[in-house]
């Protein structure tokens, strides 16, 4: 049993750097992106809050592997190809581009109104308020749930196996095509995932705790 | 853009579309249901067990929280039946998978509507000399259950979206009707075209819907 084990690690190990890959191209765009769209959505006049607006609730009304389908299927008919991981990696970000923006949305109107209005009376400008009074305050509450949306990144990446990318999924899925032995082999492969994203929350959980005496 | 739409073939099979719709709102609320016996069951032994009971109710709840629905879903479709030598057909191994899987978020959103009860209403009880039963029954169950009225329609809205996942063990629902579709027309952006506002729009219709009902059940009337 453990000499089978061992002899199928080097698979799920390729897989699983596949995962880590997509997850963390995923996490860094949808950061970038988000938080962009998130100051857009407070901040913004209506006509850059509007279509921010319409994108979140669109995505965030869609089911993630229709997302995935529409954008591998959709954009080459846009005459854009970006290959099967391209189009999936782009599809998990524009997906959590809608979760991350909604997060930094709540974080940065969570800080009170007072703390804007202390800003201005000390005579910072719009950006200088952002960058000293708003942004470091707001980092506190966006960091926690940010981080449960890297470990929803990572569970979400499984899906990228339904495109044909040999991520830890697909590569479990292999093994057992080979062996015929499921269970061993997905209990191995959700261990895995589990190690990962179960630090990743418990990291948030921590983080929460330690921000928690930030009170307006 | 050189592509000519031709829809034709989607609404020829669009039945596919319309009972797949509905499977996946069937599938998403028998699941709700078992998930939530799942989660009330556990998150009363949670707040009345001991650390034996905390400790196997906590590693189920992170167990289902960190590991990918999409691998839930064949760990028990093809995983447990190897093992265990029975079968069960697709749509019951989803279910249950849906099931359990919301019943592991449902027992945090009880845990908390439980403990957002006001005490001073539990004492109200007991001074109006209801026994714990009659208290859990008339005064702590319709409480919470008005507290969690909100997370509850979310966890149904967002279950609806999984049952997208059902397609890969072959259960009839609206992702397989798209996919079949794709596959035998080769129609295939028109396919995801139709099938998308279908998700979107039954998902804002679900979520308008509940809020109206989480008004017309919330705490404060308005």
């Amino acid at each position: 049993m453990i000499a089978y084990i061992a002899n199928t690690l080097p698979f799920l190990w390729e897989g699983l750097l596949v995962t880590l890959a997509v997850s963390g191209l995923v996490v860094a765009i949808s950061l970038a992106t988000g938080v962009l769209s998130g100051v857009g959505l407070v901040y913004g006049p209506w006509w850059v809050r509007l279509p921010i607006r319409i994108y979140s609730d669109i995505l965030r009304g869609t089911p993630l592997l229709v997302l995935i389908f529409l954008i591998i299927y959709g954009l080459p008919l846009l005459g854009i190809d970006f290959g099967n991981y391209g189009s999936a990696v782009i599809a998990l970000a524009a997906f959590k581009t809608a979760h991350v923006a909604e997060i930094a949305r709540g974080a940065i109107q969570s800080i009170h109104y007072g703390q804007t209005d202390a800003g201005k009376a000390i005579g910072l400008t719009f950006p200088q308020r952002l960058q000293y009074v708003i942004l470091p305050q707001a980092v506190r509450r966006f960091l926690p749930p940010w981080i449960n949306a890297v470990a929803d990144a990572v569970k979400g990446s499984a899906l990228v196996s339904l495109a044909g990318i040999v991520d830890l999924t697909l590569a479990v899925q292999q093994v057992i095509g080979r062996t015929y032995d499921p269970l061993p082999m997905y209990l191995l492969g959700a261990a895995m995932y589990f190690i990962i994203n179960y630090s990743l929350s418990q990291t948030s959980r921590r983080l929460e705790a330690r921000f928690a005496y930030i009170r307006e | 853009m050189d592509y000519h739409f031709n829809f034709n073939f989607v609404w020829r099979y669009a039945d596919k579309l319309y009972w797949g719709l509905l499977l996946s709102l069937e599938i998403a609320f028998v699941s709700i249901l078992i998930g939530m016996v799942i989660g009330l069951g556990l998150a009363l032994a949670y707040t009345g067990g001991g650390r034996l009971v905390r400790t196997a109710i906590a590693a189920y709840v992170e167990f289902i929280r960190n590991v990918p629905l999409l691998l839930l879903v064949y760990l028990v479709f093809y995983g447990i039946p190897s093992a265990g030598g029975f079968a069960y057909d697709a749509q019951t191994s989803f279910v249950a998978t849906l099931a359990l899987y919301s019943g592991a978020y449902l027992v945090e959103v009880f845990r908390a509507g439980l403990d957002a009860i006001p005490k001073g209403l539990i004492d109200a009880g007991k001074s109006i000399g209801l026994t714990p039963w009659q208290r859990f029954l008339y005064v702590r169950m319709p409480m919470m259950f008005r507290i969690v009225l909100p997370s509850l329609s979310n966890v149904y809205v967002s279950l609806f979206k999984d049952t997208s996942l059902a397609y890969v063990i072959a259960v009839p629902e609206l992702t397989y009707g798209a996919n079949w579709i794709k596959t035998n027309t080769f129609r295939v952006i028109e396919v995801w075209l139709v099938v998308w506002p279908m998700y979107l729009v039954t998902c804002y219709v679900l979520l308008h819907g509940l809020r109206l009902l989480e008004r017309r059940f919330s705490l404060v009337r308005r």
